[in-house]
């Protein structure tokens, strides 16, 4: 059995898991990295995207993050999340809604700076959407 | 001397309003707790947050800070973001906060600075529009909003940091009340841009992070966002001692209804008394003279 370590992943209104965990699939911005004990200390922002954790006992649960930070160190990986659900419990209209202001904030980027940036993140949402919810 | 007809109305009257503070005060109690468990699970990440960006801070050298930590390098124009609720019947609560604003804002007139005032929650802009009128540019009500959510000191921090980024101020402060306990808010005054970094405590650790994309473009995304959980702790610790003071202000005016019931029943008591006292002197003496 792989060694485990503490998870936690917490958004701003509350702490959502906190428990020992073998691996964490976490959504870099970078690319998807898997997290397991004893990584080197790591940090990275994350882009919206699926968590999947795999406990300590052998269970796996997922969550759906929009954005954060997570702070990776040999003991522990802290997720900020920018706000997170259980993929079970993610509303479709609220993801439809969100890549709505997305696209919103993206025709009324003033410069092309903010614009890039509008469009990276409403690809990544609807990346998002076409994983979840198979059309 | 008021009739014993009127009396009796003037208790019922009381007594009517005694239920209101007291419906009041327990439904105060209910959000209270609601509002205070709030802040709590809101704790932990504000708590890491202040890590984590205590550890990345200290891996960029001030040159290289992001305008938002930095500073403008000026200190002329003052952006004052002022908390306060949007109901009244809170006792001095919202006063307090505005109170407090108003010394701030009155010293940094003094000083010769430039003041822009945004004021979230309808009665500070009640209080504040008399003083400093011109001075507020923008206003923001959360009135509509039962819960007080991320999203709501987002949206609040996305507009502070806009007017930042267009060079509307130098400096801005979040005047809020903490929530020290039930009884006790305090009137606090805090700055938020530039934005003061805790220091890591053990700076020699010898983490040494690796930084994915790099530490410049994470403490990019991570100052804006800890406004916005500053923002968000000063509204969830405002919601809560909104809570709290009027609770003890409904409990106040519960207790003076109280007593005022009392008194008013004694007054109607012994007028009672004194005109059935009244009513047999005149019997008695009308038997007497026979």
């Amino acid at each position: 059995m792989a060694k485990s370590f503490t998870f936690e992943l917490v958004s701003p209104e509350r702490l959502l898991l906190s428990e020992e965990v073998e691996q964490v699939v976490i959504p870099g911005t970078e690319g998807e990295m898997t997290v397991m004990a004893d990584h080197a200390p790591t940090m990275t922002s994350i882009k919206p995207g699926v968590i999947t954790v795999v406990q300590a006992g052998g269970g796996r649960e997922q969550f759906v993050v929009f954005g954060g930070f997570a702070d990776i160190t040999p003991d522990g990986c802290r997720l900020l999340a920018e706000s997170a659900t259980r993929i079970a419990d993610l509303d479709p209209t609220d993801l439809a809604r969100r890549i709505e202001e997305a696209r919103a904030e993206m025709e009324g980027a003033r410069d092309h700076e903010t614009r890039t940036k509008a469009e990276e993140f409403l690809g990544q949402l609807t990346t998002l959407q076409g994983a979840l919810l198979p059309a | 001397m008021a009739s014993l007809k009127d009396l009796r109305n003037r208790i019922a009257s009381v007594k009517a309003t005694q239920k209101i503070t007291k419906a009041m005060q327990m439904v105060a109690a209910a959000k209270l707790r609601r509002a205070q468990e709030a802040a709590e699970a809101a704790r932990p990440y504000a708590e890491r947050m202040g890590a984590v960006l205590a550890n990345v801070a200290g891996s960029i050298s001030g040159a290289d800070a992001p305008p938002l930590m930095a500073g403008t390098g000026q200190d002329d124009v003052h952006l004052v973001v002022v908390c306060t609720a949007d109901r009244g019947l809170a006792g001095s609560f919202n006063s307090q906060i505005a109170r407090l604003a108003r010394e701030h804002i009155r010293k940094l007139q003094a000083d010769g600075k430039q003041v822009k005032i945004i004021t979230v929650g309808r009665k500070g802009y009640d209080q504040l529009r008399r003083d400093f009128g011109p001075l507020i540019i923008d206003r923001i009500e959360l009135r509509e909003v039962k819960q007080i959510g991320f999203a709501n000191a987002d949206a609040i921090a996305k507009k502070v940091i806009g007017l930042f980024e267009e060079g509307q101020f130098d400096v801005c402060t979040l005047i809020y009340s903490r929530f020290k306990s039930v009884i006790s808010q305090i009137p606090t005054a805090q700055q938020i841009i530039p934005a003061a970094v805790p220091q890591a405590e053990s700076a020699g650790e010898g983490a040494i992070y690796e930084y994915e994309p790099n530490a410049g473009a994470i403490l990019a995304d991570l100052i804006p966002r800890n406004i916005a959980v500053q923002i968000f702790r000063a509204l969830l610790e405002n919601a809560a001692g909104e809570m709290g003071a009027k609770m003890t202000a409904m409990d106040n005016a519960t207790r003076n209804a109280g007593e005022m019931i009392n008194k008013l029943t004694i007054t109607y008591n012994r007028q009672r008394q004194a005109q059935i006292t009244k009513e047999l002197i005149e019997i008695i003496s009308g038997a007497e003279a026979l």
